[in-house]
């Protein structure tokens, strides 16, 4: 097996790194700025609805990306059960990546809050205001978003366990730096 | 060198690593969404403090609970623009919507109990742009901070008379709205009442300069002063029926926004301390209600008067109390959209 055909591109690769802190800090700034009411409340919010949207645009990229070039097999000698942990996970967390963005967008649309992102950026109301809506929008991107702060624990923790247990050469698919040998650590 | 396949000892290392940062992991969200600081002030504990024990007021807000819808129309007559590039303070006529209230926790308070009486006013430009805002009659606010306000809400609804006491100790502040509230008149209509932005916020106008500001709507009905003990005789709604046949009879209804310029050196995180009287005052504008509408179908209900949705042109200075509105306005919105069962419309009466 050579490696340099088993890697993400290089935009894949930088675009997983930077959406990967993005999320984290959406995930952090969300059940922050919910659980304040000091003056940081303000800009956590306009940073939380910004990083937001900005990161439904990255995600529509992102899957482009990944319909158009795909992704690096997996080893042979993973375990099948393995296997399908990886891709339900990963089909998991894209998912994550294009709704919560849209349930947030909605929860804000259904109650008549006017979208206005970092610069006095207007998103137009795409729903009207309904308190069942509103209801059902807030409580899933609450809920899912602890979900998905899971999902990415696991997704770490699987990354990790690549990189540094099974050292079989998947965390340097998607690694910026280059990981020498499909079977040893990166020195 | 590891063997492909076979655990070498030093992934035992690595196990307890992955499981560290996991933890860390986990262990710094449940920081950040507080639940390791109970003595943070929440949107939560700051409604907590609010209701009334026994007796939530399911479906509806949970502060300035009982409240009538109005829609009219924001006159702007041209002289904001020195202030601020809002789009708003533009010459021109804007569509306005919003909500007289009583500062109280019960939707079904007797007026003649409620001592503070405010206006939620939403006004919107021709592209969309949005403006709220909150107001109430005193002069100034109750206390300095939103901490406390919590500590008010909590000493006022304790039995021990000593409470209050110590939180007027504490407070000094309060002294002067409870000297208001002791000594201010009261009157017979939410037509004569002045209501005061109070919170400083910053003007930018359109060379970039930043001006602090507070703004008051300055009634243009004559404020006929009576006692509490008349106005309660009057009925437990008599300010919701009043306006409305008002309105009805006399037609529309105005006040002249007033905004008042800070000069350099002016404190603006205090709303419970006034500018001076001598401070420079730019009239910009009339509201004009001309149409009441009871809540429960009408055009405010559905509305959070949250005072930081604010045109370009209005930010928030470094006065906390928006900040802390803004967060308990939104939980309080989540919790009444989500009763709205509780508190059902009608559905005949959408206009």
């Amino acid at each position: 097996m050579t490696n340099a055909p088993h890697r993400f591109t290089l935009v894949q690769r930088l675009l997983h790194w930077l959406m990967a802190a993005c999320i984290l800090a959406m995930l952090f700034i969300g059940v922050g700025m919910v659980s304040t009411v000091a003056p940081k409340y303000l800009p956590l919010i306009l940073i939380h609805k910004t990083l937001g949207v900005t990161l439904l645009g990255l995600v529509l990229i992102r899957v482009a990306l990944r319909l158009y070039y795909g992704a690096p097999p997996l080893p042979d000698d993973l375990p099948s059960v393995m296997k399908f942990g990886a891709r339900l996970s990963h089909q998991l967390l894209y998912g994550f990546m294009i709704i919560m963005p849209l349930l947030g967008l909605g929860m804000l649309w259904a109650a008549s809050y006017p979208v206005v992102l970092y610069g006095g950026i207007r998103i137009p109301a795409l729903l009207p205001q309904s308190d069942g809506v509103h209801t059902l929008l807030w409580n899933a991107h609450v809920y899912l978003g602890f979900a998905f702060f899971a999902l990415v624990l696991l997704h770490l923790a699987a990354g990790l366990f690549h990189a540094l247990v099974r050292r079989d050469g998947v965390f340097g698919t998607i690694s910026l730096v280059r990981v020498r040998n499909g079977t040893t650590a990166a020195k | 060198m590891n063997l492909p396949g076979k655990l070498p000892r030093s992934s035992l290392g690595s196990l307890v690593l992955i499981a560290a940062i996991l933890s860390g992991g986990a262990a710094a969200f449940a920081y950040t969404a507080g639940w390791l600081s109970p003595g943070r002030l929440t949107p939560e504990r700051m409604i907590e403090a609010l209701t009334p024990a026994g007796s939530v007021p399911l479906g509806h807000r949970r502060n300035h609970a009982k409240g009538i819808c109005f829609t009219g129309t924001f006159e702007a007559n041209g002289r904001g623009v020195e202030l601020s590039r809002a789009k708003v303070f533009v010459q021109g006529r804007y569509p306005a919507l919003g909500r007289f209230n009583l500062g109280t926790t019960n939707p079904n308070a007797v007026d003649a109990s409620a001592r503070v009486r405010g206006l939620g006013l939403q006004i919107t430009t021709a592209d969309g742009e949005i403006w709220r805002m909150a107001m109430i009659n005193p002069p100034f606010f109750a206390v300095s901070t939103p901490q406390a306000f919590h500590d008010l809400l909590i000493a006022s609804g304790k039995k021990d008379p000593d409470a209050m006491k110590a939180f007027t100790q504490a407070n000094p502040e309060f002294g002067h709205f409870a000297a208001w509230a002791k000594t201010a008149p009261w009157t017979g209509s939410y037509a004569e009442e002045p209501y005061n932005g109070l919170n400083s916020f910053l003007f930018t106008d359109a060379k970039g300069g930043d001006h602090a500001v507070r703004w008051s709507l300055l009634p243009a009905a004559q404020p006929v002063s009576i006692s509490q003990a008349e106005l309660e005789k009057r009925g437990p709604d008599y300010l919701e029926q009043e306006i409305a046949e008002r309105v009805r009879t006399a037609g529309p209804l105005r006040w002249t926004m007033v905004t008042t310029v800070a000069d350099p050196g002016d404190q603006t995180e205090d709303p419970s301390k006034a500018w001076p009287e001598t401070r420079r005052k730019v009239e910009v504008g009339t509201l004009v209600v001309q149409r009441i509408e009871p809540e429960r179908d009408g055009p405010c209900r559905d509305i959070n008067f949250d005072p930081t949705v604010l045109p370009q042109g209005i930010r928030v200075s470094d006065d906390p109390f928006p900040a802390a509105r803004s967060s308990v306005y939104r939980k309080s919105y989540d919790l009444r959209a989500a009763e709205a069962k509780d508190y059902p419309r009608t559905g005949a009466a959408k206009p």
